[in-house]
């Protein structure tokens, strides 16, 4: 019974395939808002958003800061191109501090020349990352 | 007949060269079998990646998109990617062929550079190198990808180019490597109904958000995929094509220390037998 609500959930870098399981339900973050995706959803392409990536396989939950790509949602099949995606334990925090509080001065400040759509990322990419190492 | 000292000398000398040569082989074995894995496993990112374009541009149809038609200007950028050193037989100058003797005008070309000898090369002949990344190439990177696509996609946009074409060798197998030129933008939407045909599952794919605003954003990871990939193989074939060049050069040197050895060897021969000729006669003048 259980398998039925199973679905093949692949995610793909350009330097590997980062994961590829038999998952039950998915979770990211698209631009157009948070998405949770069941089996049997209608094929759809979306875009990502920085934020977190949240994979349950029956009873696990795994998570991973997913920060760029865009997925493509087949009734029996997700596949991620992600552009950059870790898991918790390869992210290193102070890095992620450091660039979230730079971020944010950057927005402050808001001087002329700053690209602010390049800071917003950065900040957002750097919450993603501190946000995926405290849910661990 | 040269002496024997100019032959010993000759043959040890070669035998340095081939010292050297062999080790550069070894090394550029090592490279390539690394280059090869990082190729091969980044083949699944943009096989999808060109899929999904293509059913999206096959569903789209006729968009009106900056992205799908050429620019205005008649300029056209070139991506070239080459290495930053030499001794791998033709691999480099068979892109520069590519570029030259393609129907390209030179004045409109604008070069973006990926390694030093391509570079150089087409400076030479009066091309216009508007960029230099030559640095990348030793260890190609997404986000390097990222920046020079991040550059191709700002001058599209800012209507200073009109085309963007890519080239690089593309790494079919370890002894097989083709330089290609690929058009990068504008993109060309695939014709036809086989292709709506194949792809029937996906002819009904839904995006979010609409397809317009999709194209955009999907456009630039293409493109940056792309370039990605063109550096990946392009690193690996210039691994392939100095294994290649580094082990006939270690073949020909074999080949000139065998026949050095012979002349050596006859010399040495040579020498005794008049040696010998000489004290024979030098006995029979006394006695």
């Amino acid at each position: 019974m259980a398998d039925d609500r199973n679905f093949t959930l692949k995610i793909i870098t350009p330097d590997r395939v980062f994961y590829e399981e038999q998952v039950s339900m998915v979770e990211f973050n698209t631009i157009e808002g948070e998405v949770g995706i069941y089996k049997d959803h209608i094929p759809m392409t979306m875009i990502i958003a920085p934020g977190i990536l949240t994979i349950t396989t029956g009873e696990e939950v795994s998570e991973a800061a997913l920060h760029a790509g865009f997925a493509e949602v087949l009734p029996d099949k997700v596949t991620i191109l992600a552009e950059i995606i870790e898991w918790p334990v390869e992210i290193d925090l102070a890095r992620a501090e450091e660039s979230k509080s730079r971020a944010e001065e950057r927005i402050r400040e808001h001087a002329p020349g700053t690209d602010m759509k390049r800071a917003e990322l950065s900040l957002k990419r750097a919450v993603a990352r501190i946000e995926a190492v405290n849910n661990k | 007949m040269a002496s024997m000292r100019d032959i010993k000398r000759r043959k040890s000398s070669i035998q340095s060269t081939q010292q050297i040569t062999k080790a550069m082989k070894l090394v550029s074995t090592v490279k390539l079998q690394r280059a090869k894995q990082r190729a091969e496993q980044s083949k699944a990112y943009f096989n999808c990646m060109y899929e999904t374009v293509n059913s999206m541009l096959a569903k789209t149809g006729n968009l009106n998109h900056p992205y799908l038609k050429a620019g205005e200007s008649s300029k056209k950028a070139v991506v070239v990617i080459t290495s930053n050193r030499g001794l791998a037989g033709g691999y480099n100058s068979n892109i520069v062929k590519l570029i030259t003797n393609g129907d390209f005008n030179k004045e409109d070309l604008v070069i973006y550079a990926v390694g030093k000898k391509g570079k150089d090369t087409l400076h030479r002949y009066g091309y216009h190198i508007a960029q230099d990344y030559s640095d990348i190439i030793e260890e190609p990177s997404y986000v390097d990808a990222m920046t020079i696509s991040q550059a191709l996609l700002d001058s599209f946009a800012a209507g200073e180019i009109g085309e963007i074409y890519l080239a690089y060798t593309g790494f079919k197998n370890t002894v097989v490597h083709e330089p290609k030129l690929l058009k990068l933008l504008p993109v060309e939407p695939v014709s036809g109904e086989k292709d709506t045909q194949e792809t029937g599952s996906k002819a009904m794919m839904n995006f979010e958000p609409e397809d317009d605003e999709a194209l955009d954003l999907i456009i630039p990871k293409y493109v940056t995929s792309l370039i990605y990939g063109g550096l990946v193989e392009a690193v690996a074939s210039e691994n392939g094509a100095r294994m290649q060049a580094m082990d006939s050069a270690t073949s020909n040197a074999e080949e000139m220390i065998d026949h050095l050895s012979l002349m050596y060897n006859r010399a040495r021969q040579g020498s005794i037998t008049q040696e010998l000729t000489e004290i024979i006669a030098g006995a029979n003048a006394i006695s």
